[in-house]
């Protein structure tokens, strides 16, 4: 039957999947370390209204007077709103080739070596971008205390009331399993992206890796809305 | 032992498929999956219906056109071609569902026959090294080390098969690029056109309608020779560079 296809013109290295898988390995790299700082600054609840504050405010005040104020904070944001945006682009753009590359599926399929956090990445991946979306919402944009008391000014006040909510914090516990899915499968998956896993011992490193990594992440997050739901910190 | 298989059936490229249900009495462990196909299509033929149509060639596991959806797995439960697979991995009374290759960039021809040409042109486009031929060159002219000539044989071994791409739920064929890639780029034969292969075997591989890798890891799982994982790192390394290098 040979149908000859044509030649693919002009190739490109830009223009191959493997280089928007590399979009995609960067800038979740990016999200990683964003996490992982993020995490960090979140930490700061536990020693009190004070250091917590303070760490707020200096986010804005870094830099200054050579850049104004919360100049920094807007770089980052900049850069992780790029990429997010890049991130979904090249994700969803991968989708919908997978899902043309096999229009008509199996009968029966077995799976044998995926792991749990490999499958869910895509679907994973929007739920945590809905959750994000909420997040910027409750405590960026708008800021919504979901204790229905009046939004304080002071970020301790609302961290605190919000968290005190029982509902709330089960969201972002569901959520954090979520990251921990899609950074343990992640952050592996961009080193073998990136090309630095080219022997078996490189491999199965960054396999640990992504594990370290989420649940250094994963469990970071879950100490401060944990400790405010059990009134250790108020 | 007595089986009963649900085979894919279709007529002709562009007609509607379906599975069509057989028993085959008298199977023995020691037959091949193909040997126990062709043991149904005698008794078909005596019946007077029309065989089964599936690939074959070598039958020793070294060509790789004998590929089979077999109840889920590329090449069935063992590691090895489904030519090589032996009936004693099954049990008396199983059923047996038994699918083509399911990849747009692999046509069906007929029942269980793939069109696997976009693998030849995904290697036209970049898979080989110009050198002149005729006389046999001295062997030890261009020394390669131990370590390099081992993964270059290794990744070599791929014989084409598809499993990779059947296995793979993006339907990528990434593990055979990543073979080729890594079996010409460890040995100097295969440097000169080291940037400008990967680039045009990617290309060719997006255009023929492969998927993306997620770095799931179901094609090293069901491929036939072993090929690791590592070898798509290798792939993604050498298209890096080529990026660098301005290709
Ligand atoms: C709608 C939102 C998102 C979607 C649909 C999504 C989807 C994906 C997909 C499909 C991959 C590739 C997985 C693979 O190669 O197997 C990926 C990789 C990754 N994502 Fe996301 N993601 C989203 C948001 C995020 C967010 C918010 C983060 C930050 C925590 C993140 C971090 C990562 C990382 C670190 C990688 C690894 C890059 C790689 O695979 O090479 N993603 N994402
Ligand atoms: S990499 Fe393995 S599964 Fe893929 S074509 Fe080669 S031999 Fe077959
Ligand atoms: S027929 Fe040649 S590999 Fe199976």
């Amino acid at each position: 039957m040979a149908t000859t296809t044509s030649p693919a013109t002009r190739p490109t290295a830009r223009s191959t999947t493997i280089a928007l898988k590399m979009v995609m390995a960067v800038t979740g790299a990016i999200f990683a370390l964003f996490v992982l700082a993020h995490m960090y600054g979140n930490l700061k609840l536990l020693w009190g209204e004070e250091a917590y504050n303070d760490y707020a405010h200096h986010l804005r005040t870094i830099g200054e007077p050579m850049l104004p104020y919360a100049g920094l904070l807007w770089v980052l944001r900049i850069v992780l709103l790029v990429s997010l945006v890049a991130h979904l682009w090249a994700a969803f753009t991968l989708w919908g080739r997978a899902e043309r590359a096999r229009s008509h599926k199996y009968a029966v399929k077995k799976r044998v070596r995926q792991s749990l956090s490999s499958r869910w990445m895509r679907w994973g991946g929007v739920f945590i971008f809905v959750f994000l979306v909420w997040h910027l919402i409750e405590f960026t944009i708008v800021r919504v205390d979901v204790s229905g008391k009046p939004v304080p000014d002071n970020p301790f006040q609302l961290v605190v009331d919000s968290f005190q909510v029982w509902w709330l914090t089960l969201i972002y516990v569901v959520a954090m399993l979520a990251l921990y899915m899609h950074l343990a499968h992640g952050v592996f998956s961009l080193n073998q992206t990136l090309g630095w896993t080219n022997t078996k011992g490189t491999y199965a490193r960054a396999k640990v890796l992504g594990h370290v990594v989420a649940a250094v992440v994963v469990v970071g997050f879950l100490i401060p809305p944990l400790a405010v739901l059990f009134r250790l910190v108020k | 032992m007595r089986l009963t298989l649900k085979i894919w059936r279709q007529a002709g490229p562009d007609v509607a498929g379906d599975f069509v249900t057989y028993q085959v009495d008298d199977v023995s462990g020691d037959m091949s999956f193909l040997e126990m196909l062709d043991v149904l299509n005698e008794q078909l033929n005596s019946e007077g219906k029309e065989p089964i149509a599936f690939d074959s060639d070598c039958r020793e596991g070294i060509c790789g056109m004998c590929g089979l959806m077999i109840s889920g797995l590329a090449h069935g439960p063992e590691v090895t071609t489904t030519c090589q697979l032996h009936m004693r991995s099954f049990s008396d009374g199983d059923t047996i569902t038994v699918e083509p290759w399911r990849a747009d960039a692999f046509p069906i021809i007929r029942d269980l026959i793939v069109d696997r040409s976009a693998f030849d042109r995904i290697i036209q486009a970049g898979g080989f090294i110009t050198v002149n031929t005729g006389a046999a060159p001295e062997a030890h002219s261009v020394p390669v080390p131990k370590a390099n000539a081992d993964r270059a044989f290794d990744s070599a071994k791929c014989i084409g098969c598809g499993a990779c791409v059947a296995a793979c739920p993006n339907a990528s064929a990434m593990l055979f690029l990543g073979a080729k890639i890594t079996h010409l780029g460890e040995v100097p034969q295969g440097q000169p056109e080291r940037d400008s292969r990967v680039v045009k075997m990617v290309a060719q591989h997006d255009h023929e309608g492969f998927g993306g890798c997620t770095n799931i890891g179901e094609c090293s799982a069901a491929c036939p020779k072993e090929i690791p994982q590592d070898v798509i790192s290798t792939l993604n390394k050498d298209l890096r560079t080529a990026l660098r290098h301005g290709y």
